[in-house]
């Protein structure tokens, strides 16, 4: 192309097969484990302790590669597309679950309570929101918006602008600022997590909230569930990135793991933002 | 292909060079994964293929013969599944990987490692797949659909299809990633995006549809496991969810799923039918923009799958609509296939037989399906073996029929060797016999009224259901044609000219030697 370093191709590697023995292992254990069978546990650890090894190993090969300066402009273009497409990929997993909740409030619950199918089948059952369904006798507190959650909002929005700060000090070389930016960043994730599993405690004990309560109970947990998760990787990938800031990773001008990392955090953040509103408080 | 490998060692960089078992479990070159995709497609092939067989060996005359109902279920869903996720999607990443970085001169995919991982998810997957088989219960009988609340109640071999599918679309989503990446950012210079072959225009789009619709299938199945183990309710009624849902979400996978296994048929095709007709594609432009019609329609019709289960009018006339608009830029492609051909000078070795074969059969396919979108037809034929002949045309001879032309068309470049024409011609032609024998009678059954997915059938639908299965097996033992060709000319055969065929004039042909050296490109050609 332009320039005359070729495209970095990586040497051949053990690592895509050790991933894909872990997800072999990972497969049959979870799927084990979901059928008693006594073994599951075993074959599940197993194949999450490979596939912890895998990652650490791979992405460790990715960080020296790229301190080792193997990744020009170019490089740099396709870690920004792929990134850009892989965070699509994941609004699209986000919106199947939106879907699914928009689909439960908007169609089938009302259907449920009117006309015919109200009328003949579940004549007792008056539809509204939230609302766990005609065939579910327990009974449950919904979560509301403007406790714990609307702290989470704040937590999460200022996050993001921590980590643009510590974006900022590393644009321009402050690697104390770079360094602080991302500690906050990551204090506030973790108080994120715990303020999530408060949420998740007192809504099982105090609010008989749980995954069986039917078209709430579901996509309550299904959303936010998935989105801790999210965020938990996300704080974890923050970690990795301190850590490597400490190190002496990244330049002012090379730095696109960083930058990765904070489109994946804002993108949470969003996700998050949509939870708060479509799952809280309408 | 191991013709392949050991030329060009002077470019290696990267010093050491696994072999044996080694160089297949640790490469990062693209051909090398493309050759694992392609056999391994040939294996689910030939699996899934055999499941089919044992669908038709059931259905050769009325009455239980061979199997239980439940593993007539079993068989059915199988064959499907791993016709779609294991063989032809498999294969067309194979072409992908093959193909994409020859054509834009492109020394390797975006991301070669990471290329290496999504080949080898597939194995596991579809390890999980057919082990499940053997456990209690079986393998999943709910049709490869996954429909709910079938799905919901079934055992372990459910999970375990769950899982696969999973895995599958992991590597589904970081294949897709890698081909758009490289697509977009790693075209040789002067090669912009309106003078790209028009195989890599139809896989960026497809690529683009398996991003956006694989995790929708994730969630969808997601949903399913949470139902089956966790006490979930989105796909019963009695908790205010609907079974009606998982279908909504399973098709707004399911009809982009329908053009990811086509576009780069489309995209063979439009490779092979200049090069034969040796006149330059007609058209070309509006053919890109047909592609991205298709992939944009491919999105708000998916309820024409669900006819059957009580929607609104408006929505029954909307996706009707919506669905019969596709027939538009499908047509137009048809259209252009044929006057490309319009005085040329044609020749018909093998690609081309299986190219034309391919417009024909394939467009026969097109027309049941505008048939199926007209809501009352549906709502007759939902479910009948009617359905079952329309997406065989489809995915039988389109899809395959394409890949075979692809496979015969660039041999010659992959292993240096010519093909036997012979072979070729007989494989074609035993194809399209014994695939019409099977198929095409399956319309009148479905016409008739016989249901799909069952394994007994009355009496009056004997007759076409010994000729399909007589078909049937003739097209199976016509697929060793096909394997021993292959065979054939990686072991050896004429020497193939750097561009054996004249109209051809994509890089791979015309700056490359045949059989492609291991590593290609790593100066990108200058494109005017």
């Amino acid at each position: 192309m332009q320039h005359a370093q070729p495209y970095y191709v990586p040497s051949p590697s053990y690592w895509p097969i050790i991933g894909s023995i872990a997800l072999l292992f990972m497969g049959f254990g979870a799927a084990f484990v979901m059928n008693d069978v006594e073994a599951g546990p075993w074959v599940l650890v197993i194949g999450l302790a490979i596939l912890f090894w895998m990652m650490f190993g791979w992405f460790g090969t990715v960080a020296r590669e790229s301190e080792a300066g193997r990744y020009g402009p170019q490089e740099d273009i396709s870690f920004r597309w792929s990134m850009s497409w892989f965070i699509f990929s994941e609004v699209m997993f986000f919106a199947a679950f939106f879907g699914a909740l928009f689909y439960m409030r908007v169609l089938s619950v009302p259907d449920l309570g009117s006309g015919a199918t109200g009328e003949y089948l579940w004549s007792n059952f008056k539809a509204g929101w939230p609302v766990a369904g005609p065939g579910i006798e327990d009974t449950f507190r919904p979560m509301g918006a403007w406790g714990l959650p609307a702290l989470n909002t704040a937590l999460l929005l200022t996050s993001g602008v921590t980590v643009t700060w510590a974006h900022w000090a590393l644009k321009v070389g402050n690697r104390f600022q770079l360094n602080l930016g991302l500690f906050l960043t990551i204090a506030l994730g973790v108080l994120f997590l715990f303020c999530q599993a408060y949420e998740y405690a007192e809504a099982f004990h105090e609010y008989n909230l749980t995954l069986k309560m039917g078209a709430y109970g579901a996509s309550f947990f299904m959303l936010t569930g998935f989105h801790g998760f999210h965020v938990t990787i996300g704080t974890i990938m923050l970690i990795v990135i301190l850590f490597r800031c400490l190190a002496g990773h990244f330049k002012p001008e090379h730095h696109f793991a960083f930058e990765a990392v904070s489109w994946y955090w804002h993108f949470v953040d969003v996700v998050w933002l949509m939870l708060f509103v479509l799952v809280y408080w309408l | 292909m191991e013709a392949v490998h050991g030329h060009d060692h002077a470019h290696d960089h990267d010093h050491h060079h696994p072999t044996g078992v080694t160089r297949w479990l640790t490469t990062t070159n693209h051909k090398d994964i493309g050759t694992m995709y392609l056999w391994f497609s040939f294996a689910m092939f030939i699996s899934g293929g055999l499941l089919a067989l044992g669908i038709r060996a059931e259905l050769f005359q009325p009455g239980l013969q061979l199997w239980r109902p439940e593993f007539f279920n079993q068989l059915t869903t199988m064959h499907g599944l791993m016709m779609v996720f294991g063989a032809i999607m498999p294969a067309f990443v194979g072409f992908a990987n093959w193909q994409i970085p020859l054509m834009i001169g492109a020394s390797d995919m975006a991301f070669a490692r990471m290329n290496n991982f999504s080949f080898w998810l597939l194995p596991p997957a579809a390890l999980l797949l057919m082990a499940s088989f053997l456990v209690p219960g079986g393998a999943t009988g709910a049709g490869w659909t996954l429909y709910a609340p079938l799905s919901v109640q079934q055992g372990m071999g459910m999970d375990l299809a769950i899982f696969a599918i999973h895995i599958m679309g992991a590597s589904s989503i970081m294949g897709s990633i890698n081909i758009i990446t490289t697509i977009l950012n790693m075209r040789a210079p002067g090669m912009t995006l309106m003078k790209m072959p028009l195989f890599v225009w139809t896989w960026l789009i497809t690529a683009y549809l398996l991003i956006a619709v694989m995790p929708v299938l994730a969630g969808a199945v997601t949903m399913l496991l949470t139902d089956r183990h966790f006490g979930t309710n989105f796909f019963n009624a009695a908790g205010g969810g609907d079974p009606v849902l998982y279908q909504h979400v399973f098709w707004f996978f399911g009809h982009p799923e329908v053009y990811i296994m086509i576009l780069p048929a489309f995209g063979i095709v439009s490779q092979i039918i200049p090069a034969f007709a040796r006149k330059p594609l007609f058209g070309y432009s509006s053919m890109v923009y047909a592609t991205a019609s298709i992939a944009i329609l491919s999105f708000i019709v998916w309820a024409h799958h669900m006819f059957v289960t009580g929607m609104p009018a408006a929505g029954q006339l909307f996706f009707m609509y919506a669905t019969m608009l596709i027939a538009v830029p499908t047509g137009v492609k048809v259209f252009n296939w044929v006057a490309t051909m319009w005085k040329g000078s044609m020749t018909f070795e093998t690609p081309m037989l299986f190219s034309v074969g391919f417009l024909f059969v394939f467009t026969m396919g097109g027309f049941t399906g505008l048939i199926l979108a007209v809501t009352p037809v549906d709502i007759q034929l939902q479910d009948t073996y009617y359905v079952v002949a329309h997406f065989h045309y489809v995915l039988v001879a389109g899809s395959l029929f394409a890949l075979f032309a692809g496979t015969y068309f660039w041999l010659p470049k992959w292993t240096g060797n010519m093909y036997s024409e012979t072979l070729g011609k007989l494989h074609f032609w035993c194809s399209m016999i014994f695939f019409n024998i099977t198929f095409f009678v399956m319309h009148f059954l479905g016409l008739a009224g016989m249901p799909r997915r069952i394994p007994d059938y009355s009496q009056q639908f004997a007759d076409f259901n010994m000729i399909a299965s007589i078909g049937a097996f003739g097209f199976g033992l016509s697929q060793l044609i096909f394997l021993a060709a292959v065979v054939k000319c990686i072991r050896g055969g004429e020497k193939a000219p750097a561009n054996p065929w004249e109209g051809a004039d994509t890089l791979e042909w015309t700056h490359l030697p045949s059989p492609a050296p291991y590593h290609s490109f790593e100066t990108p050609p200058v494109v005017k």
